[in-house]
């Protein structure tokens, strides 16, 4: 049996390839772009979140930490390759050793959001105080609340002179996108996936199955983290700049916001929300009637208490609805469930 | 000489001031049925506990197949092939039957192992009607053989339950006697149960718990008409 059936890659491939060149025409590259960074951000919060019941407030600290790594390794190498590696690999190590303190110390999910939120917070503020000239790293200052401008940006791995921009750098984020999107999709499909969606459900019933628990835990956040490092450099060279502002709270509250409003425990869900709003705060800050946040936050107000399971579950739900409509075939389901009530 | 599959060896839990286990010295040996009974407080739950690794005991050992696991956690005493169901159900409420117990039988075989495993599970228990039902949204009974399903997916050759018949409708009791007596076939079984119903109709030898410490050890019949355990569930002096 393959890791995920063919219909279903190609499926996903098919519909990506007619997104990727049909967008371009409505929206300019360079707004996808980041639109696609922030969907991949998105899906790193919707995969632990979602399907691993892991409330982290503190994703963007894995997406700053992404940037960040990504800057100053590119800056010391002077190439992109390797520190696109190196922006996956930090913030999802950095997970784990987190992971390692808060799942193994048995952390109730309240200390969890707690600690991820406070560790986002301390890195804001160590990067920002780090202006001074003392804080170096190879040949890359760390700027404090300057930021790190001035980095090799992405290029055609091995041409260091040949960078990947505008229309090109499009298409990059897109298929970076849909391969973390296939990834994610088989990682779901496998059995760790499934005991990963078990754990979620009851720890406690998994753990007495004789599942280790914690283990499965630090290593699904590490993934997430990955993820979000991967967005992170990606946003690093979209932006050709990075500054502890991606370490804000707002960042991260804004990654949790996307999550509830797209659909929780779905995958395009997360995507779709982090896109669709932060698309939404672009068109906002092109006029200055109304404030940003008061929008964003009307929306999840709306959203909690209209629709709690966000889009993607509601129009799912919505659409079996329909099917179910159409008279058919006696299901045999009917019977079993008219039992179930009368027991 | 049949082999002893678990053995505690003092075992001691306090709470505080509060003795909650009392230097209790268990055996069991493979494919044996055992009942704990004892009133409320008497310390069959905390014994429970400290065997399945959810306490670990203030002094004393516990023993399985021979190998101290003493302090374990849970998940590495299930890993040795226990099954272990607690008293309040505890299942995977967001997802469906054959999920389930696929997930339990996936711990000790390949993927398409366990999916057969399931598929006999499934059959032996008599879920098929409701294989692809989520389990939120079953009755309790219906939820109490889920769970039970799930422990016997792992083949254990241990399997402890906390009260397995409590809530179930008579019908319900019948079914699940008939599955614990099935259960003896393969694993020794170790049951903390109220039901005296439910017990006379599985036990032989029944361990009854008093004040933390074992009072008495015999067949059910015995243990029924002995005036110190009436009077211990009745609440007289002895």
């Amino acid at each position: 049996m393959a890791i995920l059936p063919l219909k279903e890659a190609v499926t996903t491939i098919l519909v990506a390839a007619v997104l990727i060149y049909t967008l371009p025409l409505m929206i300019s590259t360079y707004t996808l772009s980041i639109l696609l960074i922030y969907a991949m951000l998105g899906l790193s919060l919707g995969l632990i979140w979602g399907f691993g019941g892991i409330l982290c407030f503190g994703q963007a600290a894995f997406f700053g930490l992404g940037a960040y790594s990504y800057a100053i390794a590119a800056i010391n190498i002077g190439e992109s390759t390797l520190p696109m590696v190196i922006a996956v690999l930090v913030p999802a190590l950095f997970a784990a050793v987190m992971g390692v303190f808060m799942f193994y110390g048995r952390l109730a999910d309240v200390y969890l959001g707690v600690i991820t939120l406070v560790v986002t917070l301390i890195l804001f503020k160590f990067i920002n105080s780090t202006a001074g000239p003392s804080y170096v790293i190879g040949k890359a200052r760390l700027g404090g609340y300057n930021g790190i401008p001035g980095f090799q940006t992405l290029n055609v791995p091995g041409q260091p002179d040949s960078y990947i921009w505008g229309d090109p750098f499009y298409y990059v984020c897109a298929v970076a996108l849909v391969i973390v999107f296939l990834f994610v999709t088989a990682l779901l499909r496998s059995s760790f996936g499934r005991i990963a969606v078990g754990i979620r459900e009851n720890e406690q019933r998994m753990s007495l199955m004789g599942y280790d628990v914690r283990a499965r835990k630090t290593v699904l956040f590490a993934i997430g983290a990955g993820i979000a490092g991967l967005a992170g450099a990606l946003f690093a060279n979209w932006a050709e700049i990075v500054t502890p502002g991606l370490y804000s709270l707002g960042q991260s509250a804004e990654i949790i916001i996307w999550c509830i409003v797209g659909g929780l425990g779905t995958r395009v869900g997360p995507m779709l929300g982090a896109a669709g709003l932060a698309y939404l705060k672009f068109m906002l800050g092109q006029q200055s009637m109304i404030d940003n946040t008061l929008i964003t936050g009307l929306i999840l107000v709306l959203f909690v208490l209209f629709l709690p399971k966000g889009i993607v579950p509601a129009v799912a739900d919505l659409w079996k609805l329909s099917v179910r409509r159409r008279p058919r075939r006696k299901r045999p389901n009917r019977r079993i469930r008219a039992e179930r009530v009368d027991g | 000489m049949v082999e002893t599959v678990l053995e505690t060896v003092g075992l001691t839990m306090r709470f505080g001031g509060v003795v909650a286990s009392d230097n209790v010295n268990f055996k069991l040996k493979a494919r044996e049925l055992r009942c704990l009974i004892g009133p409320n407080g008497a310390g069959k739950s905390t014994f429970f506990k400290c065997v399945t690794g959810l306490l670990t005991p203030t002094s004393g050992q516990v023993f399985m197949r021979g190998e101290e696991v003493t302090g374990w956690s849970p998940h590495q005493v299930a890993s040795l092939g226990v099954g272990i169901k607690m008293q309040v159900p505890s299942v995977l409420d967001g997802l469906s039957v054959q999920e389930n117990i696929w997930l339990a039988a996936r711990r000790f075989l390949s993927a398409p192992e366990a999916r057969q495993k399931a598929a006999e599970v499934i059959e032996r228990l008599a879920l098929g009607p409701i294989a692809r039902a989520d389990l939120g949204r079953l009755a309790h009974g219906e939820r109490q053989r889920v769970e039970l399903g799930t422990v016997v997916a792992a083949d254990p050759w241990l399997i402890l339950l906390d009260e397995p018949a409590a809530g179930l409708s008579g019908e319900d009791v019948e079914l699940m006697a008939e599955l614990v007596r099935e259960m003896t076939r393969t694993s020794a079984v170790v049951i903390v149960e109220h039901d005296m119903q439910f017990i006379r109709s599985i036990a032989n030898t029944v361990t009854v718990f008093h004040q933390g410490a074992v009072l008495m050890e015999d067949h059910v019949d015995n243990v029924m008409s002995d005036p110190t355990v009436r009077n211990v569930y009745l609440g007289k002096n002895a």
